[in-house]
């Protein structure tokens, strides 16, 4: 065998090199920080005032149930939310901004939903709310419309970093039978439309949403779970660790943004 | 327990018109779906809502399976007197809720 053969040309390694830097900018072309804004600002102005005026977002409809469940007394210990956390108001003011979070003893991120049915099942223990339920909504409403208005601060946690990273891989994965990453809709194609839809940026700020379309509260997972419908992708059952991770890096991707809980979208 | 939502303005000029908004949770069940089994879920919706100025019926609306949960209905009325503007939704079932607010006119 010709020992040349082996050798590849200095111009041809140049020439992969920069096409594998090519493809990569493309890929992987987060959405520069000044940029960004929350899928509030595509709304149609009537979306937009129903969100803004709270008698009119219904939203707040759950929000006044979890409301009435913070200081309700629940499971064999008899104990309300109020009972050790007091007023919501000041309690849990910048909590749903900084979740999700590293559970030491679970050794894993939780998001906001998994945070309140730990508390639910060790301080009250009561049964925990299934996900996506009505009461697991009504409450993950009331808490994080407490930080209305609150910037995103994701935690500063280093045990956090590999699921956000395995987030952020999953973000920029394709998947599902349209062979699509989440990237390729909302880093580079967003403000454009999809079927008379315009692309959002996908920025976590207003869950749970109020979503038109599902007449109903919904999660950031329902939502994840939505768009990989549509990508013809297999979901993951709700809670799943892929979702948490997800979710650590969309909230990341949106440090610094104001959280609008609870969001209007159509 | 149904969730309202009222707004009324609490203050008004006599003879001005004011915006009247009401939203409540329901999940306005059409008749017209069913489950997995096949199964036809029963219609469960608010077909009526009332409102009353003052005891005297104002505004009064029939709702229909095409609305959408939660229904919002929004109206316009003329503020004559201080007093309390009452709201009663019912529906399929039983269903009946209250809420009221009250307005001072100026």
């Amino acid at each position: 065998m010709n020992p040349r053969a082996l050798r590849l040309r200095p111009a041809l390694i140049l020439a992969i090199a920069s096409a594998a830097a090519f493809a990569v900018a493309l890929a992987r072309a987060e959405i520069p920080l000044e940029q960004r804004r929350s899928s509030y600002a595509d709304m149609s102005r009537d979306n937009k005032a129903m969100q803004d005026d709270d008698t009119s977002n219904p939203g707040m409809l759950s929000v006044l149930d979890g409301e009435a469940l913070w200081s309700e007394k629940a499971g064999a210990a008899n104990r309300a939310c109020a009972d050790c956390h007091g007023d919501a108001k000041s309690g849990m003011k910048g909590v749903a901004a900084r979740h999700p979070a590293f559970d030491a003893r679970l050794g894993r991120p939780v998001n906001l939903d998994q945070r309140i049915n730990i508390c639910r099942s060790e301080r009250q223990q009561a049964a925990p709310f299934a996900l996506e339920s009505k009461d697991m909504l009504a409450m993950s409403a009331f808490v994080a419309h407490q930080s209305r208005g609150e910037p995103i601060a994701p935690p500063d946690d280093p045990r956090l970093a590999p699921h956000r990273e395995a987030g952020r891989a999953q973000y920029n994965a394709r998947q599902g039978q349209l062979n699509l990453s989440c990237g390729q809709c909302h880093d580079d194609n967003w403000g454009k439309s999809l079927a008379g839809n315009t692309v959002p940026q996908a920025h976590p700020t207003g869950y749970p949403i109020y979503r038109l379309e599902w007449q109903s509260l919904g999660s950031l997972q329902r939502r994840l779970r939505n768009c990989m419908i549509g990508m013809r992708a297999e979901t993951y059952p709700y809670g799943a660790l892929e979702y948490v991770n997800m979710e650590l890096y969309l909230m990341w991707r949106a440090r610094g943004m104001k959280l609008e809980t609870p969001g209007v979208r159509p | 327990m149904a969730r309202t939502l009222i707004n009324v303005p609490a203050k008004a000029k006599r003879g001005e018109i004011i915006a009247i908004k009401t939203l409540i949770s329901h999940t306005m069940e059409t008749g017209f779906r069913h489950t997995n089994l096949g199964v036809r879920i029963p219609r469960d919706i608010i077909d009526t809502l009332i409102c009353t100025y003052n005891g005297e019926e104002i505004f009064r609306t029939r709702l229909h399976p095409a609305i959408a949960a939660n229904p919002f209905v929004t109206f316009h009325t003329v503020a004559t007197e201080s007093g309390t503007i009452g709201f009663r939704w019912t529906g399929d079932k039983g269903f009946s809720a209250t809420a009221s607010a009250k307005i001072t006119v100026e």
